[in-house]
């Protein structure tokens, strides 16, 4: 589904991702752990070419997205993308930070948006806040919000960029448990993440990433039992 | 004694009652002040929507130029962004009493409406700061906020257009504020080439009576008076954008 060759960014003299080759396949759920500035961030927006690569390719279904004559918008629009920090628009409701997208890039009507929002509200427990303002929910809802926002577009892969490392503890647990549900659905998923029971309990391949390289990759259950490299191990020491 | 402070009094009030009725008074000069200070507001007004109109222009060319892909650099709006770096440089580079010397006794040397040539003088001017207001507003916009956008497929365009406009709206609300009333002031300087704002008939006035304090200090209170009007409601605004924040 997404084939990426020999992909590197660099931002300046310094090279953040060099030289990674892989492959995601339809209805994985990919999970990429690493230390701080290893670059799985800049890997996963890299993937929606938040990040444009210095070097490599990225194909998402057969076409090559980083050939710059690939309209980017319509390739964004099969991916869905959730923040560390929500990035909900401040300046609207929560139905239509929902709608927004979908119907300004023509995918529904307004009131098949709004029919949808209702149905994803309802999905994630939320529906009582649809004319809620960003600023009046907890991170937990909003990173809720954030993630049936980026369903709204229907998307084929979502990608999330370390979606509970900016909440509070208690509303980690919320957040997950929509992931959770999202990923038995069948949706494909690349996950940076701090969260090793959620790698553990969720992924069907774990990368680890370190340097701009990705050192080991596994079945959770691999992974976290038998990690290969010394690097992992002194990593997992740390963080189990 | 007593008798020199009284007859002191009396001397300096006659003098002050003479030149101020010869200011203001004498002929209905009144009038004059008045109608020059609403030709001072029409002219601000007129000169800051010409500014606001070049300054959105230069500030939406100048930040979707930064925001291109690297491979995928529009040459037209290269173009433009370089016209509008030129034009910010030479505006806030050079005086504005210069500018405006050049406008009405180079460029349009032969024209006859000089509220017309003052105009354009002080609403090119403007654009050129209003255009780095709403950029530095632009970019006072939390990134995510745009990547979040763009990240759900939408255009360049809608993202700005939903997104980020309405939210730099609100950072760029005071500091045009502030342009308004810093233009205001500036308008002041079109006398200089002949448009008939309040400044020009306190000099046309005075150069008739021989007597220039009243008339300046007249003008300068109706300047004081209007700024403190002007502070006022923008302070009101502010405090009412402040609250909006909080709902």
């Amino acid at each position: 589904m997404i084939d990426v060759k020999n992909l590197s960014k660099a931002f300046g003299d310094h090279l953040v991702l060099d030289n990674i080759s892989e492959h995601i396949h339809s209805g994985e759920k990919v999970v990429v752990i690493g230390p701080s500035g290893s670059g799985k961030s800049t890997f996963l927006r890299c993937l929606n070419l938040l990040e444009i690569p210095t070097g490599g390719s990225i194909a998402f279904d057969g076409t090559v997205i980083t050939d710059p004559k690939v309209n980017i918008d319509e390739v964004r629009r099969k991916m869905g993308m959730v923040f560390q920090h929500f990035n909900l628009f401040p300046n609207m409701t929560i139905r239509k930070n929902i709608t927004l997208a979908p119907v300004r890039t023509k995918l529904m009507s307004q009131a098949e948006a709004d029919e949808e929002a209702t149905r994803l509200l309802q999905r994630v427990g939320l529906q009582d806040k649809a004319d809620a303002y960003p600023a009046q929910l907890s991170g937990g809802q909003k990173q809720r919000i954030a993630i049936v926002r980026a369903l709204a577009m229907k998307p084929k892969v979502m990608l999330f960029d370390e979606p509970t490392s900016a909440l509070d503890p208690e509303m980690v647990g919320e957040v997950l448990e929509v992931m959770k549900e999202l990923a038995h659905e069948g949706m494909t998923m690349v996950v940076v993440t701090h969260e090793m029971g959620f790698a553990r309990e969720v992924g069907t391949r774990v990368l680890f990433m370190d340097g701009g390289h990705i050192l080991e990759e596994n079945t959770p259950a691999e992974f976290f039992a038998n990690p290969r490299e010394e690097r992992t191990k002194e990593f997992l020491s740390k963080v189990l | 004694m007593e008798q020199f402070w009284a007859d002191f009094v009396k001397k300096f009030w006659a003098d002050f009652v003479k030149k101020f009725t010869m200011a203001f008074i004498t002929g209905d000069r009144w009038k004059l002040y008045l109608k020059g200070m609403g030709t001072t507001l029409e002219l601000t007004a007129c000169a800051l929507i010409i500014g606001v109109v070049l300054g959105v222009l230069v500030a939406v060319i100048r930040s979707a130029h930064d925001q291109q892909r690297p491979g995928q650099r529009n040459f037209l709006l290269g173009v433009l962004n370089a016209v509008g770096k030129v034009y910010t440089t030479v505006i806030r580079g050079t005086p504005m009493l210069v500018q405006l010397l050049i406008w009405g006794f180079v460029i349009f040397k032969t024209s006859r409406n000089r509220f017309l040539v003052g105009m354009l003088g002080l609403g090119i001017n403007s654009g050129a700061y209003v255009a780095e207001i709403i950029r530095g507003g632009l970019m006072g916009v939390d990134i995510g906020q745009s990547e979040a956008g763009r990240s759900l497929g939408m255009n360049y365009i809608d993202t700005m257009r939903f997104i980020i406009i309405p939210q730099a709206f609100k950072n760029i609300l005071p500091a045009l504020g502030n342009e308004f009333i810093v233009l205001f002031k500036d308008t002041s300087l079109v006398s200089a080439i002949g448009a008939a704002e309040v400044l020009y008939y306190a000099e046309a006035v005075g150069s008739k009576t021989y007597e220039y304090m009243f008339p300046y200090i007249g003008v300068a209170i109706m300047y004081l008076v209007v700024c403190i009007i002007l502070t006022a409601l923008q302070g009101k605004l502010e405090r009412r954008l402040r609250q909006s924040d909080r709902r």
